[in-house]
């Protein structure tokens, strides 16, 4: 069989905002830009953030991008690395701007400025005052946003190649990223695409948990990618469970909520989180709110007939707010937990929304990774930026607006550096053959006939393991099992058998091979688990309560090969300013 | 509870039919879980979905001869046997999944963008929340296709009038008071297809997952080119 090829100055792989602002930039800049994606675009999860995005503009309170550094530095306890998080906040500013003028239509203040409302873990003056940092466009502004951009690819001509699913990277035996192979799924062809330089922004992996606020299509597919084209992941046991999702479904419920003046109560009605944060209660960062709402409910004082959550109250805001700032989360309500909010308080337990780790990039958001010469060298022709890269600036805990920020800083960063690098770089490397034939194998080993294993049974056991032994607690008892029966089901998946091998829009064999995607990167979150001996933001272990920033304030970096640990320090220093030095973290 | 779901694969098919499923349904089951315990039960069957919270758009079908998005559809408000069919009009792919090209190229065709001509601020470009206001019920589109494919104007005539989706998008950029391109968006928007094949007929508000209104929004199309014309 012969394979079809193109050629591209820039692949980008995923079309959610840090994909679609980097298409922008190159589209912008004359270059053949080709964005592919496995759902039409506008389907992105990026769609689904509702509260809006932090940037220092200063509209409703006082602010600048210090204090928002400052915020970001403590939110990530001390594990973000402060180069990269300086860079962020100063361009949230411009990037906010920019995107206004793209068409985002936001919320409006009376004097016309851009609606800004207070979010988890924000405040003024390093420490002091509640700020209010988080630009909104109601509670939809990621579906104003993700629109927006693709409205503005429309008019800058990018060639999307829409429901392609991306199957492997092409490297050549220099380690340089020569493209990748997609498959068609509308006609179940292979295509190759070979690119000066290869973008990866393929968003979360939260598929990999059985309760999660994320989408089917978050399945963690260039995390994926990178791993096999021997990346290492970083910083994989930081997974982010966000407090309010409907309980028992998933569904999030934004911080928005709280930072409008709604509040969690028990079973006794009492506002616990005067007791676990008694400055910011409601507002502390999404880690410590996540373990009070779990200890709440261990300790038996959840509410509902199992005592297995707790309630968010909207109620007291009355009924003109709940609409003008929050009519998404009221439709949410009522269509999946069967209440309005403005009678009745929401039933909430956190749901696994976020990774914090991923594919390791620099400030630019090229790849870096140990190849040579230290833990930081530039893999030629690879970048990566949004939820799947990790650059990093959430460290061990993302603050609520900082996501849809990095997704936007970073993919803009991203292209304007593959700017200067085609500049550099203008020729295609040759193809290396070899590349090709593996990423070719992986497709084909689906079609292996005979009995065997079911993707769905393989999927639904992983997903249950991952949720049991890597969630907001974990001990070494727990988590070693859990090491073990991944390994386990690793192992499974070359017993797995599709019985459907037809051609055309094939979603069978696209879960089949999202699965394999799923279960590498669950091995990388339940491995760095494991090792990471204290507890910091995200990762709490009641065996190591502490944070050890003598022994722990280093990223951890998982390699395939092996099943690999490895560290690397944490950039402490900033770009200008004088760094933070670690402090207890109290909210 | 039965299902009977439309069932299309070209490789293997030379017509379509209809298959039915059991299915065992919880209290809050949504269509879109119905269908997923069906994929669980026959991996063969396809059809697009990614949220599950009526925000991605991707899983708009016709369940008992209306199109719903599937993950905010409860199975419970939905008459047994629940008969499940692509949405009508446009060319089947396989099962559920239609071709949504033509849809998609109305879409373009009305320069969904914000067209600037005047230099940019520094800052943001300023906007009373009044003129804000305008564009609630507008920008919420979530480009599921269920108006445009249950509208007869545009089953007849897809690739030549624009449909309840595009002419939505049209109205939120004409409404945008940031917006410097009124005259241009009005001048293409002439002819006999592109908006006047709307007859009011009205299918696209019944159905919008999102409570939207395009009629409406054609409706004030109309009235600003009267305007213009005088």
């Amino acid at each position: 069989m012969t394979l079809a090829r193109r050629h591209f100055d820039a692949l980008i792989i995923g079309a959610g905002g840090a994909g679609l602002n980097a298409a922008l930039q190159l589209a912008n800049a004359n270059l053949r830009v080709a964005v592919v994606s496995k759902v039409f675009p506008t389907r992105s999860h990026t769609v689904a953030a509702q509260g809006g995005v932090n940037a220092a503009l200063a509209n409703v309170q006082p602010d600048n991008w210090h204090w928002h550094m400052f915020d970001t530095v403590k939110g990530s306890d001390y594990l973000g690395d402060q180069d990269a998080i300086e860079f962020m906040c100063r361009e949230a500013i411009p990037t906010v701007y920019e995107l206004e003028h793209n068409g985002v239509p936001f919320s409006r203040l009376d004097n016309g400025r851009i609606y800004q409302r207070a979010f988890g873990g924000q405040s003024q003056n390093f420490g002091g005052a509640q700020a209010a940092r988080t630009c909104a466009a109601a509670d939809r502004t990621g579906h104003a946003i993700l629109h927006t951009l693709y409205q503005q690819n429309i008019r800058a001509r990018t060639h999307f190649f829409d429901e392609y699913f991306a199957i492997d990277l092409i490297s050549d035996d220099e380690g340089a990223i020569l493209g990748a192979l997609i498959l068609e799924m509308e006609t179940g062809e292979p295509l190759l695409i070979e690119s000066k330089t290869t973008l990866l922004a393929t968003g979360g992996c939260g598929q990999v948990f059985r309760t999660t606020s994320n989408a089917h299509i978050n399945t963690g597919d260039g995390m994926a990618m990178a791993l096999r084209a021997g990346v290492p992941l970083m910083d994989m046991e930081f997974f982010q469970f966000h407090p309010t999702g409907i309980a028992g479904k998933g569904m999030l419920i934004t911080e928005g909520v709280r930072g409008e003046g709604g509040y969690l109560v028990n079973k006794d009605g009492e506002r616990f989180m005067e007791r676990y944060a008694p400055n910011a209660k409601d507002l502390a960062s999404r880690d410590v709110v996540s373990r009070a709402i779990v200890t709440e409910v261990k300790e038996g004082r959840g509410v509902g007939p199992n005592a297995d959550h707790v309630l968010l109250k909207v109620d007291h805001l009355g009924e003109d707010i709940v609409s003008k700032r929050l009519p998404g989360i009221r439709e949410s309500s009522k269509i999946f937990a069967g209440i309005d909010p403005v009678v009745e308080p929401i039933p909430v337990f956190p749901t696994a929304h976020y990774v914090m780790g991923g594919i390791p990039t620099d400030r630019y958001g090229r790849v870096v990774a140990p190849i040579q010469k230290g833990p930081e060298e530039v893999v030629p022709g690879l970048y990566a930026a949004g939820e799947c890269a990790c650059v990093s600036v959430h460290g061990a805990n993302r603050l609520g607006g900082n996501s849809l920020l990095d997704i936007l800083v970073f993919g803009r960063a991203a292209g304007q550096d593959i700017i200067k690098y085609l500049d550099e770089n203008p020729n295609h490397r040759p193809m290396s053959e070899a590349g090709v034939e593996k990423a070719v194998a992986r497709l084909n080993r689906w079609d292996k006939r005979g009995e065997g294993l079911s993707v769905r049974e393989v999927r639904d056991e992983f997903r249950k393991v991952m949720e049991d032994h890597a969630g907001v607690f974990r001990t070494d008892e727990i988590m070693s099992e859990g090491v073990a029966k991944v390994k386990e089901i690793r192992a499974k998946l070359a017993d797995v058998r599709l019985t459907d091998h037809s051609s055309v829009f094939n979603t069978a064999r696209v879960e089949a091979l999202e699965l394999e995607n799923m279960v590498d990167i669950g091995m990388s979150i339940v491995l760095s688990a494991l090792e990471r001996k204290e507890s910091r933001g995200a990762h709490s272990r009641p065996d190591y309560p502490e944070r050890d920033d003598n022994n722990w304030l280093k990223h951890s970096l998982y390699t395939l090969e092996g099943d690999q640990m490895d560290f690397k320090p944490v950039h402490t220093k900033p770009l200008t300013v004088e760094p933070f030095p670690p402090k207890p973290r109290v909210y | 509870m039965k299902f009977s779901i439309f069932r299309f694969n070209p490789d293997t098919d030379t017509t379509p039919r209809m298959q039915e499923y059991e299915v065992e349904v919880s209290r809050g089951m949504m269509l879109r879980d119905a269908l997923m315990e069906i994929k669980r039960q026959d991996e063969s069957f396809s059809f697009r979905h990614s949220c599950g919270e009526g925000v991605c758009g991707s899983d708009g079908v016709n369940a008992n001869g209306r199109n719903v998005l599937g993950c905010i559809t409860q199975v419970a408000d939905l008459k047994e046997p629940i008969v499940v069919r692509p949405m009508p009009g446009r060319p089947v792919i396989r099962d559920l999944v239609v071709d949504m090209s033509q849809f998609y190229q109305q879409y373009r065709a009305v320069k969904p963008y914000l067209i600037r001509k005047d230099s940019l601020p520094e800052q943001e470009i300023l906007q009373s929340p009044e003129q804000r206001d305008k564009l609630d019920g507008l920008y919420e589109c979530i480009m599921c296709g269920c108006c445009s494919t249950s509208c007869p104007s545009f089953w007849w005539n897809p690739d030549k009038f624009h449909g309840p989706q595009a002419l939505l998008q049209a109205w939120r950029f004409l409404a945008d008071s940031r917006d410097q391109a009124t005259d241009e968006r009005l001048d293409a928007l002439e002819g006999p297809y592109k908006l006047f094949r709307c007859h009011t007929i009205m299918n696209c508000v019944d159905v919008c997952p999102k409570n939207l209104n395009p009629t409406k929004a054609i409706g004030h199309i109309k009235e600003l080119m009267l305007k213009h014309a005088i």
